[in-house]
């Protein structure tokens, strides 16, 4: 009947299972899906994330260079990364930080890299 | 694809069911999907030894289809399933949930019913949304 | 003897989904039991008039975390066999290794809520610090711990190098040391016994008959495993289903049990054999037609039927998921049980409500 027993007494002479968590946090595993976070500088505004986008959260105004995400509807799956041909999309490794209100994450771009007309991508 | 598909008609699917019953045959689940905007196709799928063999008639949203579900008990829940989402009529299920199953009473529109698959929308914005029309 | 009715859920702490049972009780033992369901319906069906067959990978892959993966290569299986594309063997091979790793992190989680029901919260705390390990396993090599996203159309979007292998079959063999000590406390334990052998049985012929599917049927000797259907790797890899006899809670707990230690085989045997080559094939065109496709998830027998007529977007997708194939079957088992008994019943036959409702 007390075959759990063995177990407990090994839990307690062991070390712990657990980590302190907050004051030990464990670094994130390399290639995680974490934040979205776009390099603007790159970016040409070609519109291939908007469209690919399973959730549909991310908004490309080519006419103003204005590149919205909205983290609460964005799932983290990662397409966007994958087809951004100029790889200026990234995925950072780190989890979203918690916020208190809905805020959309908001890239103003520079002129000189809009996509020219006649170089679309495939 | 699919194969081994058996057409059959509103009147002869119980007869048709308890066929497959009898030859030992395993009910899977039944799909159903809008021909166009007053007609429904529905597809019965059987499986014995992992080879599946399917039923298909087409019916309008008015008619009573007769229920398999003295046949095979275990199908009153996918019928009414089917009853909530399209809107069309089983008579003689075994628990019959009266189209509340998923659906709450206020409901009167059934979700899949008058929505026909898109055409390939034209003119697409940059955030995906096809435009209107 | 008076006839009550009591309700059972949608809130309650053993369930780890919202279902309704109105239970007819006589002086504690059930007579009747009906089921009210709708409580997580989110009518993903329905998104495909929104997404084209692309992005429903991606929302599939959603309707449960914990049969995650096997939804998305399910729905990948369907369109490719529909577009007549040839997933690389590399891919097939990984599809099988993530989707053994995902059965036993469900298996396991199962197994703890398992203990949980009838009280146990050691053993459930115990099995579920083993599934952390897997839960790394996932994160470190695809990215996320549960809806780990790597199915394709076409194949899938991570490679596992060499050294990532050499790590998940240790991390197995440490896994596999560790069941091995549970072993006797979830299989021998007087006080388990009582509450679990003899409850809810299911005979094969009434197994049978509701078109019962998955660990549930193979526990009323039935030997039926989609996987003998050869779909991704597994044609190249030697199983047997896992069965018993006695069709009680006990024989269920049983063949998940060691469906664990045979899904560590598995991804042995797959490691061993995988070749090299592409990820995935390009996809060009649009899929046409209507297929039907069946997984083993880890509750049972998935189906999918796709219809598509040649657009962007598909016409049809109807998933049926196996606890939508239990649910009679627990109806069925549950009148002659006592009112105590309720718990370790329904959860028994692995309830997942988000797959069934979609």
């Amino acid at each position: 009947m007390f075959k759990m027993t063995r177990n407990i007494v090994r839990n307690f002479v062991t070390k712990r299972a657990t980590r302190p968590y907050p004051c030990k946090v464990r670094t994130p595993f390399e290639r995680t899906r974490g934040a979205i976070h776009n390099d603007i500088e790159q970016c040409t505004f070609c519109g291939v994330c908007a469209v690919k986008c399973p959730s549909q959260c991310i908004t490309v105004d080519r006419q103003r260079l204005i590149w919205t995400c909205d983290p609460f509807a964005c799932v983290y799956c990662g397409i966007c990364e994958g087809v951004c041909p100029e790889k200026c999309l990234k995925q950072k490794e780190e989890s979203p930080v918690s916020t208190g209100e809905r805020r959309k994450i908001v890239f103003r771009g520079k002129e000189e890299n809009r996509r020219k007309p006649g170089n679309e991508p495939a | 694809m699919i194969d081994q598909v058996i057409s059959v008609s509103n009147e002869t699917v119980v007869d048709e069911t308890a066929k497959m019953k009898f030859e030992g045959y395993r009910f899977v689940t039944m799909s159903c999907f809008m021909l166009d905007e007053t007609t429904v196709q529905l597809l019965y799928h059987f499986d014995k030894n992992l080879e599946l063999r399917h039923l298909r008639f087409s019916v309008t949203l008015e008619t009573l289809i007769p229920s398999i579900s003295r046949v095979y008990s275990s199908a009153f829940l996918v019928e009414n399933e089917i009853q909530d989402l399209f809107g069309v009529h089983f008579q003689g299920i075994t628990v019959d949930y009266e189209r509340t199953l998923y659906l709450d009473e206020e409901v009167k529109a059934p979700p899949f019913c008058g929505f026909t698959a898109r055409k390939s929308a034209k003119g697409q914005h940059f955030n995906g949304k096809p435009s209107e029309g | 003897m008076a006839q009550t009715v009591i309700p059972f859920g949608p809130q309650h702490p053993v369930l780890p989904e919202p279902i309704h049972l109105k239970l007819s009780v006589e002086d504690e033992m059930i007579t009747e039991a009906v089921p009210a369901l709708g409580f997580v319906h989110r009518g993903l069906e329905k998104l495909i008039d929104f997404r084209d067959f692309h992005q429903m990978v991606q929302v599939v892959e959603r309707i449960c975390g914990i049969c995650s993966v096997m939804h998305g290569m399910c729905y990948a299986q369907g369109i490719e066999e529909t577009m007549r594309i040839e997933v690389p063997g590399r891919a097939r091979f990984l599809r099988v290794i993530w989707a053994e790793l995902h059965r036993m992190q469900s298996h396991l989680l199962w197994l703890g809520l398992f203990a949980d029901s009838f009280g146990f919260e050691s053993l459930f705390m115990e099995i579920w610090k083993i599934r952390e390990k897997i839960l790394d396993i996932n994160e470190a090599t695809a990215g996320n711990r549960i809806i780990v996203s790597v199915n394709v159309i076409g194949g899938v979007r991570r490679d596992l190098t060499q050294q990532q292998m050499g790590w998940i079959l240790s991390e197995l063999t440490g896994i596999e040391r560790h069941m091995k000590r549970l072993e006797t406390t979830l299989m021998d334990d007087y006080t388990i016994r009582k509450r679990i052998v003899g409850k809810g049985v299911l005979a094969q012929s009434q197994a049978r008959d509701l078109g019962v599917v998955g660990p549930t049927l193979r526990a009323s000797s039935v030997a039926q495993d989609v996987r003998q259907l050869g779909y991704a790797a597994y044609k190249e890899l030697d199983f047997e289903p896992v069965i018993e006899k006695d069709g009680d809670c006990f024989a269920r707990s049983r063949v998940r049990f060691r469906e664990i230690f045979q899904s560590i085989d598995l991804v042995r045997q797959a490691v061993s054999k995988i070749p090299d080559g592409p990820l995935a094939t390009k996809v060009k065109g649009r899929p046409d037609g209507e297929t039907v496709c069946r997984v083993e998830q880890p509750r049972g027998e998935v189906f999918y039927y796709i219809k598509a007529s040649g657009q962007k977007r598909l016409e049809r997708l109807r998933i049926r998921t196996p606890t939508f194939a239990n649910l009679p079957a627990l109806i069925a088992m549950l009148p002659g049980m006592w009112l105590s008994d309720v718990p370790v019943v329904v959860l028994s036959i692995d309830p997942c409500i988000s797959c069934t409702e979609r």
